[in-house]
């Protein structure tokens, strides 16, 4: 079986973004593995594990930092990387991500594709399923469950209030994964060594980048803050202090 | 300007979030059509043209079909922006609209300025507005970013649609919450826990805050995911809706579907170490401690 899935790397949400023209400013940002991917990279490894003889591709777009994103996958188990060099990719839209990976992904008969439901930066929940559509192939989107006994793949998606959708298709099919989905690994040290090893492919982006954008940003700024909201900080057994007078005042849960 | 909008239905039940998407068109003036894969028997209270296509003959959500039908009533309306809601409907439905149509699609509107959709970045700690380029775009709209008073006497002039059924997904079934365990809706207090307490060891410490304050503890997702705290304290959209009396959300960043779950509580207190946390924007008191030291400190004054 022939698997494939896209990560992208994103900052730490825990960052203090600045603004940089039309996104926020890439430098002094940790950078990490798009959370919702490693439940993708986790899902395609197990499912290398039990289907005998499969390989597994990581793919993802973006400057040479990304790189470390990918090399944790591969720590995970995926085989080999596939790194398309694009220093532009923060304003990239959704179609011209999708786009490119479908180019890259075209002819080359992968059965099942896993991506993110979504990423936390942009948070468009676009590229897996356009990716899909591009490629005509089955496309099902935050899966919470994924069972494979051949050729039939089972899985559950999350609807809202806890309701799950059991759907099941074959291959060659995309899934783009929500958190829960499984437990990812931790890679261990034997396996981070063995992933220096392994091979990463590098495709200038010029190569697999077709269409033109089909929208872009025109101003990122920061939500006016509501205000109205009191902040307390400083000394614990202060401020826990404070606290406690104000729920007594403002509240009639702590007065009885 | 014109809107088709496009509504929910499941199991049996037409969904309310389509008062949502007659907000946002009301809000642009738009003339507005509407696309259902519903019941004749359970219509929206929408005074507009409505194309109807038989839930009762074409199942549950199936997204070739309904992209199929959407594109015969887009060909037919010729409608601006097509509106869906930021659901596990819309967001799945619309990428495949917008590749079959050829358009632009912009995901998690929570508003237009100057005549530019706006969307959240960053767990909604940035905004930005997009620019579609194209005439004819997609949207899916943030739970409760808009909504209108329904007219409970309107009611649509409907024109069935049909058209022939292909699937390339077999839908199974519908699995229900996980039922029993603790019902956080009715609970005066709620201290949630989020990703911010670091690891298991420490939930202990927000329980030990609601048995203290007589109320409940509940979890945000990550927390729940990590099995730190069994589902069904989860707080948001895929747990429960909470409207307590006090709400004390610690080491929660508040991402939209969290606070879409406690938006209604009374009285909201975050303890949290980043100011800048989206929580901040709903929360009546931000604390900023480290949770491991305000809480015992919190417990000595009750």
């Amino acid at each position: 079986m022939k698997i494939l899935v896209c990560i992208k790397q994103v900052p730490d949400m825990e960052s203090k973004f600045k603004i940089d023209g039309t996104w926020y400013d890439t430098r002094d940002l940790a950078w990490r593995m798009n959370e919702y991917d490693e439940y993708g990279v986790e899902q395609a490894v197990c499912l290398k594990e039990q289907v005998a003889g499969s390989d597994l591709t990581v793919l993802s777009i973006g400057p040479a930092r990304v790189k470390e994103s990918m090399k944790k996958a591969l720590a995970m188990g995926c085989d080999r990387g596939i790194h398309i060099e694009d220093d532009k990719v923060a304003e990239r839209d959704p179609y011209s991500i999708a786009a490119i990976i479908a180019e890259y992904a075209r002819n080359q008969e992968f059965d099942i594709i896993f991506c993110g439901m979504q990423s936390q930066d942009r948070a468009s929940a676009q590229v897996g399923i356009l990716t899909a559509e591009l490629l005509g192939i089955t496309a099902v989107s935050t899966i919470i469950s994924f069972n494979y006994d051949h050729p039939t793949i089972t899985v559950k998606r999350e609807l809202e209030g806890g309701v799950k959708a059991v759907i099941s298709t074959t291959a060659p099919a995309l899934f783009t994964c929500q958190l829960g989905l499984n437990t990812p690994r931790y890679p261990t040290l034997p396996n981070i060594m063995k992933a220096k090893k392994k091979e990463m492919l590098s495709v200038p982006v010029s190569d697999v980048l077709k269409v033109e954008a089909a929208q872009q940003t025109e101003k990122i700024f920061f939500p006016e803050k509501k205000g109205g909201g009191l902040i307390l900080e400083g000394d614990p057994a202060d401020i826990a202090g404070q606290l406690v007078r104000i729920l007594k005042e403002k509240t009639t849960v702590l007065s009885r | 300007m014109k809107t088709l909008l496009i509504a929910e239905y499941r199991d049996g039940k037409l969904l309310e979030n389509y008062a949502e998407l007659l907000g946002f068109s009301q809000s642009l003036d738009a003339d507005t059509v509407m696309f259902l894969v519903g019941s004749p028997t359970d219509l929206p209270k929408f005074p507009g043209k409505l194309y109807l296509a038989d839930a009762g003959k074409y199942g549950e959500y199936n997204p070739a079909c309904h992209k199929r039908f959407i594109e015969k009533v887009v060909a037919a309306e010729n409608p601006d922006i097509i509106v869906l809601s930021h659901s596990s409907y819309g967001w799945d439905l619309a990428p495949r609209l917008s590749c079959a149509l050829q358009i632009p699609q912009i995901s998690e509107v929570v508003d237009v300025i100057d005549g530019l959709p706006v969307v959240p970045l960053c767990n909604a700690k940035m905004r930005r507005t997009v620019k579609p380029l194209h005439n004819r775009y997609v949207i899916t709209l943030q739970a409760g970013a808009y909504t209108v008073e329904l007219d409970s006497n309107a009611a649509p002039e409907v024109t069935v649609i049909d058209d022939e059924l292909t699937e390339n997904i077999i839908f199974q079934g519908y699995e229900e919450a996980q039922k029993g365990g603790v019902d956080l809706s009715k609970a005066e207090i709620i201290v949630s826990a989020g990703r911010g307490v670091g690891k298991p060891e420490n939930v202990k410490i927000i329980a030990d805050l609601a048995a203290r304050l007589g109320g409940e503890y509940g979890a945000s997702r990550p927390v729940v995911d990590a099995e730190w705290v069994e589902h069904n304290r989860q707080v948001g959209t895929t747990g429960q809706t909470v409207s307590p009396k006090l709400y004390v959300a610690c080491g929660i960043s508040g991402a939209i579907q969290h606070l879409a779950g406690m938006k209604k509580s009374e009285f909201v207190v975050a303890i949290n170490t980043d100011r800048d946390a989206p929580i901040s924007e709903i929360a009546d008191i931000l604390v900023i401690a480290d949770l491991k030291q305000f809480i015992p400190a919190l417990m000595e004054k009750l």
